[in-house]
């Protein structure tokens, strides 16, 4: 588990350094996932960083485009491009945009950015799976405020229709979204008994506990329906005066501010 | 031409077991033979076109040959963003069929009125853009078509212009239906056949017509329309579509940025505005003076200058 904390805090470093430099948004938003996609990329699922498009691979969405910096940060941890090209992000020129790029990026499967799309996708691609026989799964992370998105539930209908136990939806539920919180906004609770009235599995774990993310993961895989994890999250997750503060939606952190979280992530090596 | 389509889309899934028909929902009957035929390639989404189009893309993304499948604007309007973003940005082999092109469904009322959908689609970038005029001209399409793997429309009219097979239709080029020489009239989709009409009504009155079926509306390359239009200064275009960027947008835009002079140029098709009224697709043509007679008379008026 201490390899899994250090990839995470590697993530992390990554996601303050690219935002602070680009002067880009939603901060608070990736450091929220680095701990789902520290589990995914480095115990659950099966890639081969040098051959992208490797057949049997896992597939990964990240719906919530807005959180793309700890995609791409995962990513070049993960060997799929030189860590280095990180810096490009949110420059001029850059193929590194604030919403996540498929466009010349190895290791990034679709383009997201308005949210309530990912998801879709995602059950295009499991669906091909299932009626090629094809044993690999598709992974899509929404954020909860995505959850406002009609389309989502479209999806959620079909994937339990179609009986696609190949697709798992994770919810970043940090229970705050761009403006306020998701109950202010628009209330998504009871959202347990919303996925299992919609014919889905449902698993509800500590989105930054590795040991029970694996778990939860690994149940995953032998179900006979969609399934959903719901990732109970602290918006900012890692640095403490983002944590549970919507005010990191879009600030980027600078100067101070940048200082002080890169000595809290790096006390924490 | 939807039974040429499904003829088609038929014979292609029997050779590719990677092709899938999607619908939202719609074509009552229209699957039943498709759907015994590949139980496991064909899918009633149900009525969600945003997940239709997402679920295309995924497909699509898989190296899967997509169609998929609704009324005029239920697959195109409702679900843009989901065609900007997923199909065209990613530009995969996902073919949007739409039936009720322009009045098809004029009893239906506004929301089946597909009237701005070229003007809308042709903005998107790796979008293709189809409108044949009749059967033949559709299965010709599709043929030609294989090869082009990324996102395509096709708009499907419930009138026929029911033209000759002599001019084979070419990808692009818009296909000459009636040779004249006093104009041309540019027309797309099953309202072709009263801009065949129209030109006959004329020759009666010595004006000579040359009437072209614009199938391909994109990509279409400049020169396709202004080797057409050589030696000719009168030049029409018809639609059962908004003015506002469809066919006659597109014409205009070629020959306003050529060196060709052009004597007199308008375009028929639908104003800036929602119909405040229904009935047949014949009967809001007349409405909106776009049957074959309110066409002839108004070239006429135009080339005479008596309006």
């Amino acid at each position: 588990m201490k390899d899994l904390k250090l990839f995470a805090n590697k993530i992390r470093n990554h996601v303050v350094d690219m935002t602070s430099r680009g002067g880009s948004s939603h901060v608070g938003s990736a450091l929220s996932i680095a701990d789902i996609l520290t589990v995914l990329y480095c115990e659950i699922m099966h890639y081969d960083c040098n051959n992208p498009l490797l057949k049997n691979r896992d597939r990964f969405i990240l719906s919530k485009g807005h959180a793309g910096v700890a995609a791409y940060a995962t990513l070049s941890e993960a060997g799929f491009f030189d860590k280095n090209l990180l810096k490009n992000h949110y420059k001029n020129g850059s193929k590194f945009s604030g919403h996540i790029s498929h466009k010349d990026i190895p290791g990034v499967e679709l383009s997201t950015g308005s949210l309530g799309h990912g998801l879709g996708v995602g059950i295009g691609m499991a669906l091909s799976a299932k009626r090629r026989g094809e044993n690999h799964n598709v992974y899509v992370l929404l954020s909860d405020g995505e959850l406002d998105e009609g389309s989502n539930w479209e999806s959620f209908l079909f994937a339990s229709h179609h009986k696609l136990s190949n697709i798992v939806a994770i919810i970043d539920y940090n229970k705050l979204q761009s403006i306020s919180s998701t109950s202010n906004t628009l209330e998504l609770e009871p959202l347990v008994s919303k996925f299992k009235s919609f014919g889905w599995d449902v698993v509800e774990t500590d989105g930054h506990n590795h040991e029970s993310l694996i778990k939860s993961f690994e149940s995953a895989k032998s179900n006979l329906s969609p399934t959903v994890i719901l990732c109970h999250t602290v918006k900012g997750k890692g640095v403490s005066f983002m944590e549970n503060s919507v005010l990191w939606h879009y600030r980027s952190p600078k100067d101070e501010e940048y200082i002080k979280a890169k000595n809290e992530l790096n006390k924490e090596k | 031409m939807r039974n040429s389509l499904i003829k088609y889309i038929t014979e292609e899934a029997r050779l590719n077991k990677d092709l899938y028909l999607l619908t939202g929902d719609l074509g009552f009957g229209v699957f039943d033979d498709f759907s015994k035929e590949f139980p496991s390639q064909f899918i009633n989404v149900g009525i969600a076109e945003q997940n239709m189009t997402t679920i295309a893309c995924g497909l699509a993304l898989e190296n899967n040959k997509v169609f998929t499948y609704s009324i005029g604007n239920f697959s195109t309007l409702r679900c843009l963003e989901q065609i900007r973003n997923d199909i065209c940005y990613h530009n995969v082999d996902v073919t949007v069929i739409t039936v009720g092109a322009g009045f098809s469904y004029g009893q239906l009322g506004i929301s089946h009125f597909a009237t701005e959908d070229i003007s809308i689609l042709r903005t998107l970038p790796n979008m293709n853009i189809f409108s044949p005029c009749d059967p033949w001209e559709l299965q010709m399409i599709l043929k030609n078509i294989k090869k082009i793997d990324g996102p395509k429309y096709i708009r499907i009219d419930k009138s026929n212009a029911n033209t000759d097979n002599t001019n084979n239709v070419v990808i692009g080029l818009p296909r000459l239906c009636l040779d004249g020489f006093d104009a041309v009239l540019f027309a797309t989709g099953g309202i072709v056949g009263e801009a065949i009409e129209a030109a006959t009504i004329l020759k009666k009155k010595n004006i000579s017509l040359r009437v072209f079926s614009v199938h391909t509306l994109k990509p279409i390359k400049p020169k396709n329309i202004l080797d057409q239009i050589k030696n000719v200064e009168n030049i029409f275009t018809l639609e059962e579509h908004t003015l506002m960027g469809g066919l006659g947008s597109i014409i205009s835009e070629i020959i306003s940025e050529s060196n060709l002079k052009i004597k007199r140029f308008k375009r028929f098709g639908i104003n800036d505005e929602f119909p405040s009224v229904v009935g047949d697709q014949k009967y809001l043509r007349n409405i909106y003076n776009l049957n074959s007679e309110s066409i002839a008379s108004q070239i006429e008026n135009i080339l005479f200058d008596k309006s």
